[in-house]
């Protein structure tokens, strides 16, 4: 049989997913093992058991200093940030790219700057940033905007204008003014990929946020690892990364959720 | 009443010369079928009529006055694709007409109005044979029970012109016949002038009240060496402008006979046409 004829079946294809993470599993627990079993204080490649004890340590007892849970409060506190700059972003998105898209004057006026402007790198915007708002939230919640809603413009603008041509003439000869079309032909059908959108955008939202965090903050994951990196702390920073995987993985898999439950019509239309 | 009038019209994009000579009449409730091979214009003539496209020079009259330059609710429209619209239910997709109509500022109704909306978009989906479905979204639909639905969809907006862009071209032949009887029903029913661009001329006879004909003169350089270059065209002079010979124009008119009129019974029958 050829290759390109062979289908897992379920149990298979479960299976076959769950090798390579118990391949990377059992490679780090290998070389962890061969370094520690040379040198018992190695910090590089921490064994479970001394992660273990860090994540107890930050998740389940409070800080000797502040009295706070660490991992706990450094999760809110980027959640906040992140959450809040991904809400503002996606609101600009459906505002401006439905705008942009629909209406050839604004598609004029607004389609070039945006063009533009979703070249500048946002990383390099950061020391504009804290220069003009401060060290504070803003100035980290402004930066994650920035790299993620113009790219957002850019695709929703894109997908308002795959509408077929059909739809809106057809809407017009039903009588609906701009305003109408705009509301109940173009919104709903802009939602659904607006969330396809916003699902790659999370990994730059995150990417921006640990940068900002890691330059000033004074909690956040990002932070948070970029403090204990002094002490080569490998034991905190390894189980936070994987926490932050985690939080990536889930907000992307809410999404598609939200997707199929709150668009049921939209998987059957974008294949057809 | 709805009479339809193209006076002395041409359409040119840039250099081209995609129709000329446009002179033409239709009467109010005519069913007019516009045939011609492909490349011809007369999807090009039926956006004009749509006021998706506008004339280069000339004029088109509805009852006299100038056809508005967009689409508006006068002019119901069924493509021969995306005429409905994926995102909401049948019954939504019927209802949608009456909503923009009745709710400007948020094109949702509610309540008393919502329920009498319902009532009617239902008896036409069961009119066009849909009942049942009023809750499936489009995709879920077979192509022809998509066309049924862009044309309830269309006649719930009432309006005076309907037309049809090779609505049936898609469809299996035997859905296609059922589909002709539901047009010809509405047709009948309605206060309607039907235009439509069909590429097949047996359609063409068997549904419209006139049929005209677009051609356009082989006289492209490749193609006068395929067809030779003698031009048959009989050319009639508007006496406004010099005819270009290049783009398609109405070359036969042909009233269907026995005669078909909206509503009256069918020529031999003793019972409406169906």
């Amino acid at each position: 049989m050829r290759a390109i004829n062979i289908k897992p079946d379920m149990t298979w294809r479960i299976a076959l997913g769950c090798l390579p993470f118990a391949a990377l599993l059992l490679a780090y627990l290998i070389f962890s093992d061969a370094r520690l079993a040379a040198n018992p204080n190695d910090k590089l490649l921490p064994g479970f058991k001394s992660m273990g004890d860090a994540l107890e340590q930050y998740a389940l007892s409070p800080d000797a200093r502040t009295g706070v849970y660490l991992l706990w409060s450094d999760t809110a506190a980027s959640l906040v940030r992140l959450l809040t700059a991904l809400a503002i972003s996606t609101a600009i998105a459906l505002a401006a790219g439905i705008v942009i898209g629909l209406l050839p004057i604004a598609g004029a006026t607004l389609g070039p700057v945006v063009a533009v402007a979703s070249m500048v790198p946002p990383l390099a915007l950061l020391p504009i940033l804290f220069i003009i708002m401060g060290l504070g939230e803003a100035s980290k919640i402004t930066l994650i905007v920035i790299g993620t809603a113009l790219k957002l413009v850019r695709d929703l603008t894109l997908r308002v204008q795959e509408i077929p041509r059909e739809q809106i003439i057809k809407a017009q000869t039903l009588g609906a003014s701009t305003w109408q079309i705009a509301l109940r032909v173009v919104v709903p059908q802009m939602l659904p990929r607006l969330i396809d959108a916003v699902r790659l955008e999370i990994g730059p939202a995150w990417l921006f946020l640990i940068a900002a965090e890691a330059i000033a903050a004074d909690a956040g994951l990002g932070y948070r690892i970029f403090l204990v990196r002094r002490y080569l702390s490998m034991d905190v920073i390894i189980p936070y990364v994987v926490w932050i995987t985690i939080l990536a993985f889930v907000m992307d898999l809410a999404l598609r959720l939200l997707q199929s439950k709150a668009f049921p019509w939209f998987a059957a239309a974008r294949s057809a | 009443m709805t009479e339809i009038t193209f006076d002395k019209v041409w359409k040119e994009y840039g250099d081209t010369v995609v129709l000329e000579r446009i002179n033409l009449e239709i009467a109010s409730r005519s069913f007019v079928a516009l045939v011609g091979p492909s490349g011809c214009g007369k999807t090009t003539f039926l956006r004009m009529l749509l006021g998706d496209e506008v004339p280069t020079s000339g004029r088109i009259l509805l009852d006299g006055v100038p056809l508005k330059a967009e689409p508006d609710s006068d002019r119901g429209v069924v493509f021969q694709r995306y005429s409905v619209f994926p995102h909401l239910t049948v019954l939504g997709n019927v209802l949608l007409g009456r909503e923009f109509e009745q709710s400007r500022l948020l094109g949702r109704l509610t309540s008393k109005k919502h329920r009498d909306a319902s009532d009617e978009a239902r008896a036409l989906l069961d009119e066009v044979g849909l009942s049942g479905h009023e809750n499936k979204y489009p995709a879920e639909l077979s192509g022809g029970m998509q066309q049924r639905l862009a044309l309830a969809q269309a006649v719930m907006r009432k309006p005076k012109i309907l037309l049809l862009d090779e609505p049936f071209g898609a469809l299996d032949p035997g859905i296609r016949a059922d589909i002709h009887v539901l047009i010809r029903r509405i047709w009948n029913a309605s206060n309607l002038t039907i235009v439509m661009v069909t590429h097949d001329l047996s359609e063409a006879f068997r549904l419209a009240s006139r049929v005209i004909a677009f051609e356009r003169p082989r006289n492209r350089p490749e193609e006068l060496e395929r067809y030779g270059a003698t031009l048959s065209t009989d050319l009639e002079q508007d006496g406004t402008r010099e005819p270009s010979l290049q783009g398609a124009t109405i070359t036969r008119d042909i009233e269907v006979w026995p005669r078909r009129i909206a509503g009256a019974p069918a020529p031999g029958a003793g019972k409406p046409a169906a």
